[in-house]
């Protein structure tokens, strides 16, 4: 059975600023790119109005970036992406041989191979993100001594999805992780900046994930276009091994349903569309994503959902060592 | 000589030659002295002439040096203090000496360092090898602020970042020179040591000649030439621009005087803008390509789109025209990296990696915290050690061990014990001393020596000096400006005659003529307009209350100063009624009134404090003595004399002295370029403006007494002496106001600065586009005019107590000139609009 599920993607972004801007300069994560289980067959970006220069790259985590700036005077700007990315199911490995989260940070600190060197950009501070003494408190019952990465981290993943109310109000993007600490309150990006603060107050390398996921109309309804969002999780680090996504909004491992944009320190490193703009003291921003299953070439129906983490086997690509 | 300076200098004691009331603290060694207190031999000279020089003169040197600093404006801001700003700079008339064969060496090793220091940012910025290699721990790089990710694998020009790079170096009493810390990132400094060179020469020329002082300006031609180097290829005549965060920085002095001395344009952030990934300059005449930035600017703060995002002092976007390489930014961004004593522990071993050679300038012996080994020391020996952060932050403390009680030294080893690599410790080197003039005595101070090194194409050339810094206090170990120290000139000893060296003479190519001024930035167009208006206000201010107060002494002027009291505080006439018997002069004092001139004469210091590299220190000089001025004045509201009216009078006459000297300068010495235009636009605009409101409020109602109300309009207008040559003593409004508006033979009349203006905007770049007279230019025609049409003797017709026709010319007098302002700002300074950062809300729902 073809387990790897299709989608398109479709994420509008528009800004209406309250007069004239007569420019402007734009950074835009929203490109997905390739990892170890998913592979972005297509993707286009269209600008209005039309950009002056525009440039294509990857930035320093390998992710895609468009810079891009607007020199006609302007009242609307708007930036569309639509993309169709595959995802093969993925779960950790079932002998996947897990060090005790505590040697974890000891071992990191003077390994020399790349995928130590790259995972230790991640234990540090952020923009977002500060190592705390109560981050720490409050991840260590998820921690005790000795115990396995894998699990200490998914019972930390658990921990934030039982103990915090999703509230779009609560937060702002500015709001400190300690304050939602306090507050219990907040969206996927709330909770993924805080679990990963929590990890690096204990010394773990966390990084911040961007994407999409695959939403479910309540049974008996119709998909309602637009109605998603973009989505943040959390990578943790495992030595020997690669990177493990956890998603604490949903308290699950992603599998197949989570599309990736890219990775990074924390939002600051990706936010998906920025910009320094003149003049313009007010704007309304409006974004609409969509994230439809299509039809994969001679693929079973959409509605079959992947099975869950946890089935028997592992594919091909999830064997691969994670690259960067 | 002020006061101050009076008792200051009151007793130097000097008694037996300089060197013999020095007494060097000990056990630490000393600059000018040996062990055993004999001279040493590169100071003999030195002190021989000062000697010969005696006492009397070396102070009068001494004070003459203090003058040279006020007058040249040579100041420095200080953070945290409300009266820190335009702190007059604090040089010591004893230079730091150094034998030229000793500098050689100093400079040969620092040369060494800065090139290694070069090798390793593009390492860091590229493959990363020293890294993999284990030669340098990867938190170093991936845990330091510094570190900046958008810059990464960005090649800048000739692969070369370091382009002005400055070392701080203390000596231990082993004589050595050591490295305290590396900066890579925008040394300051280098132009204050030019100001120290250039008063310590002026004040002592013939011991600076018989000295053989080795001479600064090759250092920066080096650096001129390496920075236009830098521009990207086929660029003829590149533009260098020298980068500020602004007036408020700590060293914005220091900025202009570069700038100037440089020749390069001052620009702030939003000076500049990018279009289609290249920087340009904002400029009155459109935008011009710039090629190569020397920024002052931190690294970080360089483009709020890729970088640190909350800061508007760069320009956004610039990080991609580096990386397509339109733009040169020296030093290059990223290279604020390794200004962190966290590196000093690891540069043997990379000196040996990159150039097969031994370090030759040590560093001040350090060691990092995240490192197992260094960390158990340090927690051993602590109260020997000075704990720094590893990487500067911008409230970065460093503490010295002995200062701290046992209490303190275990909450500061518990912090280190939770963040290891966020801390270094360095040994304290007990440093030798130099001798510093003060007030009474020659005293020992510890001090850190700054070397500046420029890269050339053989690597990089040091400068034939450097600034030094001393400490503010005897026993102090801190050497900072912001605490209080001083500087000192650094003086290398040749041992021949010295070469004349001027950065004005190019050898190597003719001058070309240029009698330019079209790449004016619109900001400081807009800044020059409004230092003229506000310096206008000000003394509009200024003469109607000395107006006043002559008044005030006059007991039959009762009615007259009612209403001039009204136009003064901008108010109407019966409010005041009461006031007047009560303490006039307590309301003056300290009313309203003198916050106005307080708040204008603050506009004034800022804008001359932002356009330090385009008015003269002549100009910079008037404005600041009209500042104390107008202190003084404020401070006889609760003054005991006997006639502060007097006094009061006496400030206000000075200040008006200063106005018209500020403007004679403006007229005279200003070349009659577009920022003269400027500055004169903002004096005609507003000069207008305050006659004309003055006429609406004194003669627009007809008053009982008019004729000392003519008489003090006259005053206030400054055009007493010519109306009274005219009509002698007969006062008439009819020829008041034809004095005042329509005669353009007058300099204070409205319509001759109505011609004035006119002449100027015809003179302004206009769109070419445009077919006809645009709109300023209508305006301004259109005013003057007007002014030559208007039938006066109809006009100033009274009907009952009010002079309608009168009212509507100076209504349309008013309306014009505020249009005029207005197309002024929409043509010539929209550029200067604000900036916005916006960004997507968060991640959404689920």
């Amino acid at each position: 059975m073809n387990a790897s599920p299709r989608y398109r993607i479709t994420h509008a972004t528009e800004y209406r600023y309250g007069e004239t801007v007569p420019a402007g300069h734009h950074l835009v994560h929203l490109q997905p790119r390739d990892t170890f289980h998913q592979t972005c067959q297509s993707s286009q970006i269209h600008i209005a109005p039309d950009p002056a220069t525009a440039r294509h790259f990857l930035d320093y985590f390998g992710n895609r970036v468009t810079w891009f700036n607007i020199q006609e005077p302007h009242q609307n700007l708007a930036v569309k992406t639509i993309s169709e990315v595959q995802v093969d199911p993925y779960a950790p490995p079932a002998g996947l041989i897990c060090p005790s989260w505590d040697e974890v940070g000891e071992a990191l600190s003077t390994a020399l191979d790349q995928a130590s060197l790259d995972a230790r950009q991640y234990v540090f501070d952020s923009h977002y993100i500060h190592r705390r003494a109560e981050l720490a408190e409050y991840a260590r019952p998820s921690f005790p001594a000795g115990a396995g990465l894998l699990d200490a981290v998914f019972d930390l993943t658990h921990r934030i999805h039982d103990e915090f109310i999703f509230d779009s109000t609560a937060t702002t993007v500015g709001t400190p992780v300690l304050e939602v600490l306090k507050r219990k309150r907040g969206v996927c990006q709330d909770f993924a900046h805080l679990q990963i603060a929590c990890l690096r107050s204990l010394g773990l390398p966390a990084r911040y994930v961007s994407g999409y996921l695959l939403t479910r109309p309540p049974p008996g309804k119709t998909r309602l276009l637009g109605a998603d969002a973009s989505h943040a999780w959390v990578g943790v680090f495992f030595p020997g091994y690669g990177w493990i996504d956890f998603d604490p909004t949903n308290s699950i491992i992603p599998s197949s349903e989570h599309i990736t944009v890219g990775w990074a320190r924390d939002y600051e490193d990706l936010a998906p569309v920025k910009g320094v703009i003149t003049g313009g003291h007010r704007h309304v921003l409006k974004v609409s994503v969509d994230v439809e299953p299509i039809a994969a070439a001679g693929a079973v129906s959409p509605a079959a959902a992947p099975t869950p983490a946890g089935n028997d086997g592992l594919s091909a690509s999830t064997a691969n060592v994670p690259t960067n | 000589m002020s006061p101050e300076t009076a008792s200051n200098l009151a007793a130097p004691s000097l008694p037996r030659g300089f060197a013999a009331g020095y007494s060097p603290r000990m056990p630490v060694s000393d600059e000018m002295l040996e062990a055993d207190g004999s001279l040493r031999t590169h100071w003999r000279m030195f002190v021989n002439l000062i000697d010969d020089l005696g006492r009397d003169e070396l102070i009068r040197r001494w004070e003459q040096a203090r003058r040279l600093i006020r007058e040249n404006g040579i100041t420095h801001n200080v953070y945290g203090d409300p009266n820190g700003l335009d702190r007059p700079w604090s040089l010591d008339l004893v230079p730091l000496l150094v034998p030229a064969p000793e500098w050689r060496a100093v400079s040969e090793a620092l040369s060494q360092r800065a090139r290694l220091l070069d090798m390793i940012l593009a390492d860091l910025y590229g493959q990363g090898r020293i890294i993999s290699l284990g030669l340098l721990p990867p938190d170093l790089i991936y845990g330091n602020p510094g570190f900046l990710r958008p810059c990464h694998g960005i090649t800048p020009p000739k692969g070369h970042y370091l382009h002005l790079y400055a070392a701080d170096m203390i000596r231990g009493g082993d004589g050595e020179l050591r490295v305290l810390m590396d900066r890579t990132q925008a040394p300051s400094g280098a132009g204050y040591t030019l100001e120290n060179r250039i008063v310590l020469s002026r004040v002592l020329p013939t011991i600076f000649r018989q000295c053989n002082v080795q001479r600064l300006a090759p250092f920066f031609m080096t650096l001129r030439q390496t920075l236009t180097s830098l521009a990207p290829a086929n660029r003829e005549n590149p533009r260098v621009v020298l980068l500020t965060p602004g007036p408020y920085n700590e060293t914005y002095f220091e900025h202009a005087y570069l700038a100037r001395y440089l020749g390069y344009t001052l620009v702030q952030g939003n000076d500049l803008t990018v279009r289609d990934s290249r920087v340009y300059l904002k400029t009155l005449s459109g935008l011009q390509r710039v090629d190569v930035i020397l920024r002052r600017v931190d690294d970080d703060y360089c483009d709020s789109l890729e970088l640190y995002p909350n800061s508007f002092l760069g320009v956004p976007g610039l990080v991609q025209a580096v990386r397509e390489g339109t733009v040169a930014v020296a030093n290059a961004l990223g290279s604020g990296v390794l200004q962190a004593p966290a590196y000093l522990p690891y540069l043997p071993a990379l000196c040996r990696h990159f150039l097969a050679e031994e370090l030759r300038v040590q560093s001040v012996r350090t060691w990092w915290c995240g490192d197992a080994a260094s960390l158990k020391y340090v927690l051993s020996d602590m109260p020997r050690l000075v704990i720094k952060p590893a990487f500067p932050t911008r409230d970065a403390d460093t503490v010295f061990g002995h200062d701290l009680t046992r209490e303190q030294l275990d909450r500061l080893a518990a912090r280190i014990v939770a963040r290891p690599g966020d801390f270094v410790a360095q040994e304290h080197i007990d440093s030798r001393t130099a001798p510093v003039l003060l007030n009474d005595s020659v005293q020992s101070r510890r001090f850190v020596l700054r070397a500046y090194l420029a890269a050339s194409p053989e690597g990089f050339s040091v400068m034939a000096g450097g600034l030094t810094r001393v400490t503010g206090a005897d026993e102090s170990l801190v050497v900072s400006l912001q605490k209080g120290g001083g500087a000192k000139d650094t003086w290398i000893l040749a041992d021949g005659p010295v070469n004349e060296v001027s950065l004005l003479t190019s050898a190597s190519r003719p001058v070309e003529l240029s009698r330019g001024g079209g790449d004016l930035p619109s900001r400081v167009a807009d800044d020059l307009f409004w230092l003229g208006r506000y310096v206008q206000r000000a003394e509009g201010v200024v003469r109607t209350a000395r107006c006043v107060f002559g008044r005030l002494m006059d007991p039959t002027a009762a009615l007259t100063l009612k209403s001039i009291m009204a136009s003064l505080l901008g108010k109407s006439a019966p409010v005041l009624g009461d006031a007047i018997d009560r303490d006039l002069a307590d309301a003056l004092f300290g009313s309203a009134d003198a916050a106005r001139l307080r708040r204008t004469l603050d506009a004034v210091h800022n804008l001359a404090r932002a356009l330090r590299d385009r008015i003269s220190a002549d100009a910079w000089r008037i404005l600041q003595s009209v500042g104390r001025d107008l202190a003084e004045f404020a401070a006889l509201s609760h003054s005991t004399a006997d006639d502060p009216l007097a006094a009061a009078i006496e400030l206000l006459n000075s200040m008006v002295s200063g106005f018209l000297a500020f403007g004679g300068i403006a007229a005279e010495s200003m070349t009659r370029g577009q920022a003269w235009r400027f500055l004169d636009l903002g004096q005609r605009v507003e000069r207008s403006t305050q006659t004309a409101l003055l006429i609406r409020t004194l003669l627009v109602d007809v008053s009982p007494e008019e004729g000392s109300i003519l008489d003090a309009v006259l005053e206030i207008a400054d055009s007493s002496l010519t109306y009274r040559r005219r009509y002698l003593t007969q006062l008439e409004a009819v020829a008041v106001v034809d004095l005042l508006v329509a005669d353009d033979g007058n300099p204070r009349a409205i319509a001759y600065q109505a011609a004035a203006i006119e002449e100027h905007l015809a003179h302004l770049p206009h769109d070419p586009g445009h077919p006809s007279r645009s709109p300023d230019r209508q305006k301004a025609l259109d005013l003057r005019t007007t002014l030559q049409l208007a039938d006066l003797a109809a006009l100033c017709k009274a009907t009952g107590e009010k002079r309608p026709g009168l009212d509507a010319l100076i209504q349309g007098v008013l309306g014009h000139l505020n249009s005029i302002a207005e197309h002024l700002s929409q043509i010539y300074f929209s550029h200067a609009a604000s900036r916005r950062l916006i960004s997507t809300a968060p991640g959404g729902s689920l």
